[in-house]
């Protein structure tokens, strides 16, 4: 079994913790893995990606072909069609549906929206309910919580405990928060 | 045995940790800033000691490893492609001096020029020194190799070269880790006639270089990362052969998992270290029909290669356009090269539009080009240097502040050759830590010569485009300047802030109406760092 993921996004929005929660957890389950960053001038309000490649065979690329992966998951909703090309026809775009404008010609949002409904995607207003939770910094752990179930290859449980692994050397309040923010991602995919 | 992921990157940095490295040299630069970081934050390297403060430049860096190896200790110098060229004078000569300790030199090229303003390929300059050049396709030979890399070093008495590419460099994979060696003890060297490169001494180093090239190549045939692979698909079908290099070997073995019903038969070279086993080819040559180079940067490979061959036969590569002829190499265009056809893709999106890199909102850079475009428009040909760092950003929208931007420390040279040639204002934009890599010397000639330049040097006190290294000259540069001779009265500092305008552009005109080199420093700490040794004070105090 493989699995392809595509974690994109605006710099400073949360993607790598992202990443590194997920290696932690294919890494705990003794799985392959390869993780391919993007560092140096783009973080600078720029677009981020990161390629995720998972799998219970070795794996060879570092990048993922075009077309072969199975999840985007994105912080942004522009930047999720940043990456069309590499989404499978049978795979599926888990985004944020709020814009990030940083920039003068930021395409039409309405346009931007229907364009995305044209493709298979998930989306939700992560920020609203990290805001919610009284926890705007952990808006990246919803949209885990929110593409988890689509992960397959690592379960559930298998990712949450990993958020906390990652966090705990934060603390218990960071690590609850952040616990909140997943729990409630992964129970909106449920509708 | 103990696995750990680690980016490429962490890869090397633990590898030489673990092979009794005891010290790096470096300079910040994407994609190789994180191998010094690693080593400065790793437990393990702060117990045994190991040196690891940032260095002025590439070039002190690989000076002062040619020292730590010549007591008899190990040494890792570590840069990006564009830093070999810095270090070029020292790099090439340490191969006529040899070494004592082992001495690796890693290189971390950028095709596709993420992060970079070219896409030279270090391994030319491996082949130049004439020195065995060592290239990983993963991260776990990255962390092998280190070992392997310091020991060749040392038997045969030369550095190696190290290449990765950003691909490497920025990939995370789990990686067995092994127990660390003990550091060489202090054993400095002796022959005296190895180390004066006077020319008598050197042309007989230089014999030496030459009679050790055999030893390179037999090194190379024998080693275990360089391997031949042969895929058997049908009797009936031809066979093709394949030099994958470093990581194009993951492309091709990416490639050819998905080429269904194919009687073709593949043999495939995986070349990770250097010289190129030219016998192999050969022998390649003779069983295949054609011989594909795949090989990450320029082709270097594929030059070797069609010189070991008839005219006529067949060797196809990024030369030939089966690969392309500039940019990284990735799974899809290696495997068009391998003549697999693309997956079915969704339409391009249409609603898109591109998202450069800023400068940070409360940026001092930002407060620095907004005066700047206030006066410059005041002078019908001023022109603004630029230089390598955050601030080459300045000459994207909003500012599009710059005439040029070449190579560490050129903002002010270039700026002195254009007011020698008559041009006035002309004004140099250079950052503080790239000032203290490259720009010093350039202001002495300034100096010397009383050039109409006005030089601001942005002060932000750290290396900020790489992630907020420590900066050489820190609360150094006044007293740079002074020491290099600028009048003290054009040594002027200010405070890049939206309320400070009227005062810096009232400078600025006071600058660049003074005939002679004055130095404007507009002085305010990064805000990601500041951010940083806040967050750093607030656990201090929790604590």
């Amino acid at each position: 079994m493989k699995k392809d993921i595509i974690l994109c996004g605006v710099g400073g929005q949360g993607i790598l913790s992202i990443a590194t929660i997920i290696g932690e957890a294919a890494t705990e389950a003794g799985i392959y893995l390869k993780q391919a960053e993007v560092h140096g001038m783009s973080q600078r309000g720029g677009d981020v990606q990161s390629n995720l490649r998972l799998s219970t065979d070795p794996i060879w690329s570092d990048q993922i072909p075009t077309g072969e992966a199975d999840v985007i998951i994105s912080m942004e909703p522009m930047e999720a069609l940043r990456y069309i090309s590499y989404l499978r026809h049978d795979g599926i775009i888990v985004t944020s549906n709020k814009p990030f404008v940083n920039i003068p010609n930021y395409p039409d949002e309405a346009a931007l929206k229907s364009e995305l409904d044209t493709l298979p995607n998930v989306q939700l207003d992560i920020e609203a309910i990290a805001a919610e939770l009284k926890s705007a910094k952990s808006a990246n752990m919803v949209l885990l919580g929110m593409a988890a179930p689509y992960i397959g290859i690592l379960t559930v449980e298998q990712l949450r405990k990993a958020v906390s692994v990652i966090f705990a050397r934060k603390g218990d309040a960071v690590v609850e928060a952040n616990l909140r923010a997943f729990d409630r991602g992964v129970e909106a995919s449920k509708k | 045995m103990e696995k750990r992921l680690l980016l490429g990157d962490e890869a090397i940095a633990l590898g030489a940790i673990h092979a009794g490295l005891s010290g790096v040299y470096a300079y910040p630069g994407t994609p190789s800033t994180e191998i010094t970081e690693f080593i400065q934050t790793n437990k393990e390297a702060i117990e045994r000691g190991v040196r690891s403060r940032w260095c002025t430049n590439e070039k002190t860096a690989m000076e002062a490893a040619l020292g730590m190896s010549y007591c008899g200790k190990r040494a890792l110098v570590c840069m990006k492609h564009v830093g070999m060229n810095v270090c070029a004078d020292a790099f090439v000569n340490s191969a006529i001096t040899g070494v004592n300790g082992g001495v690796v030199v890693l290189a971390a090229d950028d095709p596709s020029m993420h992060s970079s303003q070219n896409e030279q390929d270090s391994r030319f300059y491996g082949k130049f020194a004439m020195i065995p050049i060592f290239e990983p396709s993963n991260q776990q030979e990255a962390y092998d190799m280190m070992s392997s890399a310091f020991e060749l070093s040392e038997r045969l008495k030369e550095p190696v070269l190290l290449r990765v590419v950003t691909r490497l460099a920025h990939s995370r994979a789990a990686v067995e880790v092994k127990k660390a060696a003990d550091q060489n003890k202090l054993n400095p060297a002796t022959d005296n006639a190895h180390w004066v490169l006077l020319p008598g001494n050197a042309r007989r180093n230089y014999l030496d270089l030459i009679d050790k090239q055999n030893d390179m190549m037999k090194a190379s045939c024998e080693s275990s990362t360089n391997d031949i692979i042969t895929i058997n698909n049908s009797d009936k079908g031809k066979w093709i052969g394949i030099v994958a290099c470093g990581i194009g070997y993951n492309y091709v073995r990416e490639a050819l998992n998905g080429i269904k019903d194919n009687e073709d038969n593949y043999m495939i070279m995986k070349l990770t270290q250097y010289p190129m086993p030219v016998e192999g080819i050969k022998q390649m040559a003779e069983v295949c029909s054609e011989i594909l180079v795949v090989e990450d940067g320029q082709p270097v490979v594929e030059e070797e290669v069609k010189k070991l061959v008839d005219t006529s036969y067949k060797v196809e590569g990024r030369l030939t356009g089966r690969l392309p002829r500039t940019g990284e190499l990735n799974p899809d265009n290696v495997s068009l090269g391998l003549g697999k056809e693309n997956n079915p893709l969704f339409k391009p999106a249409k609603n898109l539009a591109g998202r450069p890199p800023q400068l940070c909102q409360g940026c001092g850079h930002r407060d620095v080009y907004t005066a700047l475009g206030e006066v410059v428009k005041e002078y019908e040909n001023a022109r603004v240097f630029g230089d390598i760092g955050c601030y080459t950003l300045g000459a994207l929208p909003p500012f599009k502040a710059l005439a040029s931007c070449v190579d560490m420390g050129a903002s002010i040279t270039m700026a002195k050759g254009a007011a020698d040639a008559g041009l006035w204002p002309a004004i140099a934009v250079i950052g503080d830590s790239t000032f203290t890599h490259s720009g010093m010397t350039g202001l002495l000639d300034a100096v010397n010569d009383n050039s109409n330049v006005t030089i601001i040097i942005s002060d932000n006190l750290t290396t900020g485009m790489t992630g907020g290294q420590d900066s050489a000259g820190l609360n150094k540069y006044e007293a740079i300047c002074l020491g290099l001779g600028v009048d003290p009265d054009h040594v002027r500092v200010v405070v890049p802030l939206p309320k400070n305008m009227p005062e810096i552009t009232q400078i600025l005109r006071e600058e660049i109406n003074y005939k002679g080199v004055s130095v404007i420093i507009p002085r305010r700490e990064c805000i990601q760092v500041a951010a940083r040794h806040a967050r750093e004070r607030a656990k201090q105090n929790n604590k």
